[in-house]
């Protein structure tokens, strides 16, 4: 242990599902309790906060502040769509990196409720045609000029995909669920624990084909926080605290880069390319060598695409991958053994750091009946349309 | 009496030319980057001049989904696409005049078509495009 690494002190989440009879702040209050207890720290040893979270109003951050300590520190807001909590883990981290702090709380959480579909801005329909905005509409296009459904868009990535490679199909999207609600049964802490089988998801109804209702990731409500602390900090700490510390090897936020057909369809491929190029050199290591990935299946689609974006499979080859099995938790490189977002939840503040917390709890040898046996190495990813891309690899204490 | 034909807006402004409809794209002088939108600047290569280009009428389906769930008062199913035109350009739109949905194949060709999708207050038609198949 040397160097200026950024180290995972404590992390938790809550049980993902529905908590109608709790507020956001409840939630991300008790990942936070959590976390610094998982740390052996207290709120005042945190130097810097970061609390991420779409849907609730500004200020949320310093709501939590006032049931879990208002020691004055600074404070960062985050919204940064499906990559919010991936972003507020990002923001301390380079507070730490930055020397401006040895210690600090990142904090995800969303309190969605039953949301329901989730679309692009649909315009109020008016009585008289004017045009309005950029596009100079007259009224909402969503259905008319395309979709703008999330399940929709995600469809039409996987098709995309589809389109330029063989081998791939309704059965190889479905075969993505199939294996995410079986990995879930293991997990306590995921929204949905249930078994499908193949014919159960091709036959429950269609949303946007491919992606039928048990192929797309559920609403929900949940919480999930990290302590993170500089190298130097944790080299003071007590053997038995340095042990569990689960080490930071790359942290990448990427953008959607400029693609022709950008303005249609979102790119959700190029930004996870670039941010898992960055990732790996940054690491030092190669997908080869990760023991499990935890990636943004909001939609079976989505997760299938990705296997080829991170370099898990050949170039084109994400059918076969799945086919093979290379992703259940047998296989070579087992992906989101937590259920994914398609069963374990997707409180979409939380996501991005609910994924630190399985794959440190796994790296640390504390995941239990889902255990991955001798994690030593993981990748995390999430991608917010828009777009944003961040990708964090873990590594177990040497 | 011949009944006077009813005024028509088109769904977007860059849905062009009335019963020779074509869709017109903003396109960066410097880096022929297109765009169906007002841009402040071309967001491939920075440059701010535009200049407006006619795009083809011709297609191929690059990717699509059969949407069966949407915002209430949409008719489902429907054929939500991605297609490139013959001259480069990807454009989003939906696939109309299948008998079935899931008649629609990758790599399809297509041909713009418009036809009108609701009447305002005043009577006026909004005119809105797709793609059929050839």
């Amino acid at each position: 242990m040397s160097g200026d690494a950024v180290w995972i002190l404590g992390t938790s989440m809550t049980k993902f599902g529905r908590y109608p009879e709790q507020d956001a702040v409840d939630l991300a209050s008790t990942a936070c309790f959590d976390a610094l207890a998982d740390g052996k720290v207290t709120i005042h040893d945190m130097d810097v906060m970061a609390c991420g979270c779409l849907f609730q109003p500004n200020g949320l951050g310093q709501r939590i502040q006032k049931q879990i300590g208002q020691t004055g520190i600074p404070l960062y807001n985050v919204t940064n769509a499906c990559a919010t909590g991936a972003t507020a883990l990002r923001v301390v981290y380079m507070a730490i990196k930055a020397g401006e702090a040895d210690m600090g709380l990142a904090v995800g959480v969303e309190q969605m409720g039953k949301m329901g579909l989730l679309r692009g801005g649909a315009k109020a329909s008016t009585n008289v045609y004017e045009p309005e905005g950029r596009f100079g509409a007259v009224m909402s296009v969503d259905g008319i000029l395309g979709t703008e459904t999330m399940p929709g868009v995600f469809a039409q990535a996987g098709m995309e995909y589809a389109y330029n490679h063989d081998g791939v199909g309704f059965e190889q999207f479905a075969r993505v669920a199939y294996k995410n609600h079986l990995h879930s049964t293991l997990n306590p802490l995921a929204q949905y624990r249930k078994e499908f089988s193949m014919e159960a998801i091709m036959g429950s109804p269609v949303q946007s084909y491919p992606n039928t209702l048990l192929m797309c990731c559920p609403t929900g409500d949940g919480a999930a926080a990290a302590v993170l602390v500089s190298e130097e900090r944790l080299r003071s700490m007590p053997k038995n605290v340095q042990k569990r510390a689960i080490k930071i090897s790359a942290s990448v936020l990427t953008t959607d880069p400029y693609v022709e057909s950008g303005q249609v369809q979102p790119d959700v491929n190029t930004l996870t390319r670039n941010a898992a190029a960055q990732a790996y050199e940054v690491a030092g290591v190669g997908p080869e060598d990760l023991d499990l990935v935890e990636l943004h299946d909001c939609f079976a689609t989505a997760e299938l695409i990705h296997y080829d974006n991170l370099g898990l499979c050949e170039r084109g080859g994400a059918g076969d991958f799945i086919d093979s099995g290379a992703p259940f938790r047998d296989g070579r490189t087992p992906v989101n053994v937590s259920g994914g977002l398609i069963s374990k939840g997707h409180p979409i503040g939380a996501t991005g750091v609910a994924n630190v917390y399985e794959v440190a709890t796994h790296l640390r040898g504390e995941a239990g009946d889902r255990q991955i046996k001798k994690a030593k190495v993981g990748l995390t990813h999430v991608i917010g349309l828009g777009s944003a891309c961040g990708i964090h690899i873990l590594e177990k204490a040497a | 009496m011949p009944s006077k034909s009813p005024k028509s807006v088109p769904i977007v402004d860059y849905l062009r030319g009335g019963a020779r409809p074509y869709l017109r794209a903003n396109e960066c002088t410097h880096c022929g980057a297109r765009y169906f939108d007002r841009r402040n600047a071309c967001a491939s290569c920075g440059r701010r001049e535009f200049v407006g280009a006619r795009v083809s009428n011709r297609a191929t389906l690059k990717s699509f989904s059969v949407v069966h769930r949407a915002a209430p008062g949409l008719p489902v199913p429907y054929v939500s696409a991605i297609v490139e035109t013959d001259d480069g350009t990807s454009v989003r739109s939906n696939v109309v005049g299948l008998d079935d949905p899931m008649d629609a194949t990758l790599g399809m060709k297509l041909r713009l078509t418009t036809y009108v999708c609701g009447t305002d207050d005043e009577g006026t038609e909004c005119v809105a495009f797709g793609y059929a198949a050839v």
